[in-house]
């Protein structure tokens, strides 16, 4: 399953870059985020709660950053043990292009849950990614810059 | 004699006044003083190794009681679950063996493969606890795709199962096959998966069990049908508990229709962990955790050719299945797709070669085991596929191409080609008698009438074979079964007359309490409120082999009539000695004791009271007491046979497909219990139709995730899917057992999704559609249809 997505915010490319790598505004963006700590510069652990379907659980894992390309794009992968109640991973590779004084974000996500959590979810999980995604670059959009447009 | 209670009668089941008032008393409702509660971690993986397993949060929570992990298990000498038949390969090699640890502790192979069990103060505080277990997985490739598990490149399941095969198996001489195919004048052929089914029993399976640390006594309730035979297993082979210190006990039981014969891991752990943790352990599986880890069913995939003469006669049957044994190989996984599938494939016909090779594949998913009918619904299904295709193929009429078919009648007992010896049956009037029932002569009218409404009919035919009563220790003994097949049967009256029907068979849905009951009051005389049937306590009742394959009542009925024969025969010395007549003279008739020609008579009742109360009693002669003992092993299996006639419309508007007449008619031999024989028969059509239309368990093919692992997902038959079904019977009696039944169990599962699916063939065949893969949902007739009419109109 596969999701993607774009952004236009309104600021520079070098700055919505900045802000990717900001474990701050990660932490704000990220849905139900309990926590997030740098590890590296490349991998931070996080606590994240999240519900799919009729199951809530805290995942608690890894957040890491590859393919790092400064101010083109990245990679956010993310892998997370829910206890009993499975695992979630997933990933988006974000890319940035100028348009203008602002920056054009283009997104493509792939997620994947195991254990209880496709058991009772899988059907949802599409549905679920993408509404975490929006929230995610949502909210990362507008923190970064007025969000101009957003589809 | 038959009475209001006796053989024959429509007793109502006894069971069901506490079953209906809420008053079963079934493993999870056990009140047991100090009791914890295991909860077991599952893998989410289908395939990973597990690298680390960090416990030391999980230990510091509240309420747990102790943890343990495969590493512990292994250390203490828990052996590997076991497959209790051996199934020797073309070459005759036995099958490959792999382990199957109670708790894995190396690698996962299955996602719900059980790696950690904590026990706790309570269920709650268990699983919070397990919440905070950091197992370290290296997630590997997953084998999920049958048609591809022995491809070169799958991932593999076992090192001790090379490309995943454990067995290539075959029946039959495939030259002389191969040479009858040539001379065919039509050779019809079919590609068909048997889809996998999930047996969602009413009542999870559970376990609890305590230790007596004084006797070292360990008693294990179990959702089993099967105690003795789960007591045998986890003494002889997995725990080494001795068989007189381990005491299993299988209580009321909420349906298992084959997923709890088996021994499962974790009423192995948790019996194997309540001498350590020195507390009563109790575990019942939560509905999600049955979906993942009760023994799945079926899932075959099949490739069939059927040879035909000019004159329709069939001259050879070619069939190859791979069939899906899971992760693990489940207790009788191995003899499913073999012994009770390929011996089968002969059906009601007279077809003189066939052959069957099967090969046996691991998979990263849940065991396949047994599911009521167990082999013989995917014999059935690929057979009357086959034969209603050919039909199609050759434009004769399904019912004729049958009846030419069939063995007749003068035949029996009738060798097949398929190993297996038919004792009794008649099939032309079953057939008859079910295409009167469903007036099939008024079908092309009804279909035409249909059509007229937008509606496309079918109709479709299955007539099967089963071979069930399992049976012969001999036989299967010789196929590589690890254990007897015989029953036992006790019957013990008390001094005042009543009488206790110990039978080793286990009910847990079928009835016994009242079919039994009716045998002895038939029998015997004794009326049915005095005599009590007690199963499922390998301490009260005799060693036994338990109920599945349609067993109980033509093997453990038939014990039950040589433990009365013995109190007859004792009953009528001791009658004797009362009246001063010779034992000769005895007879005995309506539950008392007569000398022929004269008044003098003693009721049984009296003949019992005089055993337990001897003071004029012929004790040089025989031995006070009424208590006797039986068992019984069977000459031969039991082969009920029956034709279902479905007829379905489907709605090209949305797929769905909607039975409209339902016939079965059957040949279960004698019948005890006309009312218990519906039920059976309903509750097995309804279970046919549910795999027919319905019901599928899906992994995803690359991650292995159940994707349908709950009833969101997995449909399950509702009483709007069925119509009323119309029953009828024909009788030939079994030969060969005292009571001439057969068994009546499994014969709606069997044959029941070709009668469903042969008539949905049927429904879309004028619009050229020639394949529809079972389940027929909605959604896959929907786009057969529309895939059917833009072929068309290209």
């Amino acid at each position: 399953m596969e999701i993607k997505g774009e952004y236009r915010i309104a600021a520079p490319r070098e700055k919505v870059f900045a802000a990717l790598n900001d474990q701050a505004i990660l932490k704000a963006c990220i849905p139900g985020c309990e926590s997030l700590e740098k590890l590296s510069d490349t991998e931070m652990t996080a606590k994240v709660r999240l519900r799919i379907g009729p199951v809530s659980a805290a995942f608690s894992g890894k957040v890491t950053l590859s393919d790092i390309d400064p101010p083109n794009g990245y990679k956010i992968s993310g892998e997370g043990q829910g206890g009993v109640a499975g695992f979630a991973k997933g990933g988006a590779v974000v890319k940035l292009a100028d348009d203008g004084g602002a920056t054009i974000l283009t997104y493509d996500v792939d997620a994947q849950v195991g254990g209880k959590i496709a058991q009772v979810g899988a059907r949802l999980i599409s549905g679920t990614a993408k509404k975490l995604a929006d929230q995610f670059f949502g909210k990362f959009a507008e923190s970064v810059g007025a969000p101009a447009s957003a589809e | 004699m038959t009475t209001a209670t006796g053989i024959g009668a429509r007793v109502k089941r006894r069971e069901d006044v506490r079953f209906l008032t809420g008053t079963g008393r079934y493993v999870d409702d056990l009140p047991l003083a100090r009791a914890t509660y295991a909860y077991f971690l599952r893998s989410p993986h289908a395939h990973a190794k597990i690298k680390g397993v960090d416990l030391s949060e999980a230990e510091k929570m509240p309420g747990v009681v102790a943890i343990f992990t495969g590493k512990d298990l292994a250390e203490a000498k828990v052996g590997s679950l076991i497959c209790g038949w051996v199934v020797k390969d073309k070459h005759g090699e036995p099958h490959k063996a792999p382990p199957h640890p109670v708790l894995a502790a190396d690698t996962v192979r299955y996602v719900g493969d059980p790696v950690v069990m904590v026990v706790a103060n309570s269920h709650d505080e268990a699983k919070d606890a397990a919440e905070k277990i950091k197992v370290d997985y290296e997630v590997l490739p997953a084998n999920v795709d049958l048609a591809k598990a022995l491809d070169k490149g799958t991932a593999q399941v076992h090192a001790e199962a090379p490309g995943n095969l454990i067995y290539d198996w075959e029946l039959g001489v495939k030259a002389d096959v191969d040479a009858a195919f040539a001379k065919a004048a039509h050779v019809t052929k079919i590609d068909i998966v048997n889809n996998r089914l999930i047996p969602n029993a009413m009542e999870p399976r559970a376990a609890a069990a305590e230790y007596d640390k004084g006797t070292g006594h360990y008693t294990l309730w179990s959702t089993s049908q099967n105690p003795h035979v789960l007591r045998l297993i986890l003494s002889a082979f997995v725990l080494g508990i001795p068989e007189h210190k381990l005491r299993v006990i299988a209580p009321d039981v909420g349906g298992g229709f084959g997923s709890k014969i088996f021994c499962y891991n974790e009423e192995t752990a948790v019996c194997w962990a309540s001498s350590r943790v020195g507390r009563p352990i109790k575990w019942t599986a939560e509905r999600s955790e049955s979906f993942m880890t009760d023994a799945h069913g079926r899932d075959h995939v099949t490739h069939a050719e059927l040879a035909l003469d000019k004159d329709g006669k069939f001259l050879a049957l070619k069939v190859e299945t791979i069939a899906n044994m899971g992760a693990y190989l489940s207790t009788f996984s191995t003899a499913v797709p073999t012994y009770l599938y390929a011996t089968l494939l002969a059906g009601q016909y007279t077809t003189p070669l066939i052959y069957a090779n099967v090969k046996a594949a691991v998979t990263h998913t849940a065991p396949v085991d047994a599911y009521r009918g167990a082999g013989r619904p995917e014999a059935t299904f690929v057979i009357e596929s086959i034969v209603s295709q050919a039909a199609k193929d050759l434009k004769v009429d399904p019912a004729e191409l049958r009846r030419k078919n069939f063995i007749p009648s003068t035949a029996f007992p009738y060798q097949t080609p398929v190993a297996l010896q038919y004792d009794s049956g008649n099939y032309p009037p079953i057939i008859d008698e079910a295409m009167k029932i469903a007036d099939y002569r008024g079908f092309e009218a009804r279909r035409a009438e249909a059509k007229s409404r937008g509606k496309l009919r079918g109709i479709g035919f299955s007539s099967y074979i089963e071979a069930c009563g399992l049976a012969p220790s001999q036989v299967i003994g010789q196929l590589g079964g690890g254990v007897g097949q015989w029953e036992s049967a006790q019957l013990k009256f008390n001094p005042t007359g009543n009488v206790q029907v110990i039978t080793g068979s286990h009910s847990h849905g079928q009835g016994h309490e009242t079919t039994f009951a009716q045998i002895v009051s038939d029998k015997l005389g004794v009326p049915l409120e005095n005599i009590e049937v007690v199963h499922g306590d390998t301490s009260t009742t005799t060693f036994g082999m338990g109920t599945y394959g349609s067993r109980s009542l033509a093997v453990g009925g038939s014990a039950i009539m040589k433990a009365a024969d013995k109190i007859i025969a004792k009953g009528k010395k001791i009658a004797a000695h009362l009246m001063e007549a010779s034992v000769d003279d005895v007879v005995f008739e309506d539950g008392t004791f007569k000398v022929a020609g004269t008044d003098k008579n003693v009721p049984l009742a009296q003949a019992v009271f005089a055993a337990y109360v001897p003071h004029n009693y012929p004790l040089a002669e025989i031995e006070p007491g009424m208590d006797e003992n039986a068992f019984y092993d069977p000459a031969n299996f039991v082969y009920p046979a029956g034709t279902q006639i479905c007829e379905v419309e489907v709605d090209p508007d949305t797929g769905e497909t909607q039975i409209v007449n339902f016939t079965a008619v059957d040949d279960f031999g004698n019948i005890i219990n006309p009312m218990i024989v519906e039920g059976q028969v309903h509750g097995g059509i309804a279970q046919g139709v549910g795999q027919a239309l319905l019901e599928h368990a899906v992994y995803d093919k690359e991650t292995g995730q159940l994707v349908s692992g709950s009833y969101m997902d997995y449909t399950m038959p509702r009483a709007d899917d069925v119509p009323s079904f119309k029953l009828g019977y024909k009788v030939t009696p079994c030969p060969h057992n005292p009571l001439g039944v057969k068994g009546c169990g499994e014969a709606g599962a069997i044959a029941a999704p070709a009668a469903v699916m042969n008539a949905v063939r049927d429904a879309l065949a004028p619009l050229g559609v020639t394949h529809v893969p079972m389940p027929a949902t909605p959604l896959s007739v929907w786009q057969l249809i529309h895939g059917a009419s833009r072929a068309a109109a290209e």
